[in-house]
């Protein structure tokens, strides 16, 4: 299941930057960094967690590849494709090979479209299959791709569970056969029990079509579990990539360990002897990012160098990066 | 130590279009005074609506207690005049909810959302209550709180809200907090220094705390005993140890197994919880659990297993397989 080799997506210095204040009288006049220079690569049927708190920019880099932003610079190379350097002509059929599954399932559906219109509105727009019996034909078939049944396709979302409703959200991706998918938090808003059905359901369309994933999340459990490597951000940076087994069992970067030690564990008695290490503050605005390393303020081996040097991300052991000088 | 809410038989009910759902139905637990119990399971099983009937702020008229007792040191707030439960609320009661921005005031200051209940509640002089204010911001961790009092909910960052939500809660020292999600809106950088907070803010204080959570992980890290809701029931209950080593209802040991755990070796495909949680509104004779279960026997269909004892310290469980219910040998 991990990647072959071949890349299929190179994101090289992505920078988002978005404007605010000014408003409706004056030029705007400070910038949210909220992608602040990211580079990483996927390969072909590999799966790349993207994990971060609230605001460290995630999000954003997952809707700058997927062109729902354009980014301020820097590139977005699909199957050997600059996006950032394509028009809106261009990119149309390049979008269908990139396709998002989002975290609401409650909010990201249609509640007027049944099931059946939702699941073929992607093939309508980028008129793929226009013959209404063949257009029905691969409805059915991306339904049972995601285990639900043909009868489904009548229904409206409100009738349906909210692990149903997600797998609605994966059948209207799956419709137009993408190579990528990016999967923004797609099972924080499901319940315990449904997050397994739907991250199993993942994996399985994966083996069988040959799925690429971005895997965007805050929960490193389900991120440890689903990647093959992990990128961790903070405040518009990649601060650690590396292979999941490197990333889990040997974290380089202190707010990796941070994020690690702050996940609790449903074990008592593991808890109960579990070293803490509990970050003081919070995440700085991206307004005004910190010198230096973006972490120094809340990081316990912080150095003077860190105030002033900003570290690059480097390879500290084949294929494990990390941005931290001390590392 | 000694009991300081005592639940019994609580029934809750709602009336919906699709019928009556019964949220909470025949739910009994208690706590001690300064202990720490938790209310686990997934949305609509009705752990909010126990906490919402405890204060008596089930919405009418859609909603109803529809019967039980709730013993707070002794007397039944559900046979309160509307009044003196007022004056439980707040002051011997607290609660803290998942979203702070929804429960804070957007045009209130921070100071007047904390002295208006010091006035209210204790009557106490606007100095006074001032004064209270500034040391309960200094007891959750707010800095620099003399200033921070006249700022506005919208200039706190999503941590801060919780920690002002919780000296709300603190304001007038009751001995017991209803904390509904209090984490889950928040980070886990963040989530950590709350848990941290508010176990040490409950130690200190002899605070008594129901936490409400789908969280396992964080019930494992600072519940004593531990009540698993399913379908409006309680399904198990036993010490958060007991609970946790050796679960003995199907879907607690179900829920242990679905979720991904950092301090285990990962597994090749993770065993999840088949099926759909039940629609309230046609639930059958039988355990609601039944037809998601793999345990399951003819008996579990056509009828209701009642909660008992399965081990140490009182640990409960409401299945009629409970004997066969162990976790299995981790894999590899």
């Amino acid at each position: 299941m991990s990647g072959n080799g071949e890349v299929l997506l190179e994101v090289r210095d992505l920078v988002k930057h978005f404007p605010v204040g000014g408003g409706l009288f004056g030029r705007s006049h400070s910038l949210i960094r909220a992608v602040d220079g990211v580079s990483f690569t996927i390969h072909r049927r590999e799966t790349l967690g993207l994990v971060g708190e609230s605001g460290c920019g995630k999000t954003t880099t997952g809707r700058c590849i997927l062109q729902l932003e354009r980014p301020t610079s820097g590139a977005v190379v699909f199957e050997g494709r600059d996006l950032t350097r394509l028009g809106d002509a261009e990119l149309r059929p390049l979008r269908r090979r990139i396709q998002v599954i989002f975290q609401d399932p409650y909010s990201s559906l249609n509640p007027r479209m049944t099931v059946g219109q939702i699941v073929a509105e992607p093939l309508a727009v980028h008129r793929i299959v226009t013959e209404p019996g063949a257009r029905a034909a691969r409805v059915r078939e991306v339904l049972a791709h995601v285990g639900l049944l043909p009868q489904h396709a009548r229904r409206y979302p409100h009738e349906l569970s909210g692990g149903q409703r997600q797998r609605v959200g994966i059948a209207r991706a799956l419709a137009l056969d993408p190579s990528l998918i990016v999967c923004d938090e797609p099972v924080s808003a499901l319940d315990v029990s449904i997050q397994a059905q739907i991250i199993n359901l993942l994996e399985d369309l994966q083996a069988k079509l040959g799925l690429t994933y971005l895997f965007v999340a805050h929960d490193l459990s389900v991120v440890r579990h689903i990647s093959d490597r992990v990128a961790v951000m903070y405040l518009g940076k990649i601060v650690e990539l590396a292979d999941r087994q490197a990333l889990y069992e040997d974290p380089l970067h202190p707010y990796t360990r941070a994020l690690l030690a702050a996940v609790p564990i449903p074990d008592p008695e593991l808890e109960a002897r579990r070293e803490r290490i509990v970050l003081g503050g919070e995440v700085p605005s991206p307004l005004r990012p910190p010198s230096g390393c973006v972490f120094h303020p809340r990081c316990p081996i912080a150095v003077d160098r860190c105030r002033s040097e900003v570290p690059p991300l480097r390879e500290v052991k084949p294929g494990h990066w990390a941005a931290c000088i001390l590392a | 130590m000694g009991v300081l809410l005592d639940v019994r038989n609580l029934r809750t009910e709602f009336a919906t279009r699709g019928g009556v759902v019964r949220a909470v139905d025949d739910v009994s637990w208690d706590i001690a005074e300064g202990e720490t119990v938790a209310l686990v399971g997934e949305s609509g099983c009705g752990k909010s609506v126990s906490a919402l009937s405890i204060m008596r702020l089930v919405a009418a008229p859609a909603g109803r207690i529809v019967g039980g007792q709730v013993l707070f040191k002794g007397r039944d707030l559900l046979q309160l005049p509307e009044e003196e439960m007022r004056r439980v609320r707040g002051r011997e009661i607290a609660m803290i909810f998942q979203e702070p921005m929804t429960s804070l005031n957007p045009v209130l200051s921070i100071g007047r959302q904390l002295t208006e209940g010091l006035e209210i509640h204790l009557g106490m002089a606007p100095a006074d209550a001032r004064r209270r204010a500034v040391e309960l911001l200094a007891l959750v961790g707010i800095p620099d709180p003399e200033h921070r009092l006249g700022q506005y909910p919208h200039q706190f960052s999503g941590g801060m809200r919780q920690r002002m939500m919780i000296a709300m809660a603190l304001a007038c020292n009751p001995s017991l907090i209803l904390a509904d999600e209090p984490t889950t809106a928040l980070d886990v950088t963040i989530q950590a220094q709350i848990l941290e907070l508010m176990k040490d803010l409950s130690r200190r204080l002899g605070v008594a705390m129901l936490i409400i959570t789908h969280n396992l992980g964080v019930v494992a890290r600072y519940a004593d005993r531990v009540n698993v809701m399913y379908a409006s029931r309680v399904v198990e209950h036993g010490t958060a140890r007991e609970l946790y080593a050796n679960p003995r209802h199907p879907y607690t040991l179900g829920l242990l197994r679905s979720v991904p755990r950092l301090d285990e070796p990962r597994r090749a495909r993770l065993d999840p919880i088949e099926g759909q949680p039940p629609d309230l509104t046609r639930l059958g004779a039988g355990c609601a659990f039944a037809p998601r279960c793999a345990f399951r026997v003819e008996r579990c269909r056509v009828e209701r297993p009642a909660l008992v004892r399965v081990g140490a310290d009182d640990h409960v469980s409401a299945c009629w397989e409970a004997a066969r219910v162990r976790p299995r040998e981790a894999p590899g």
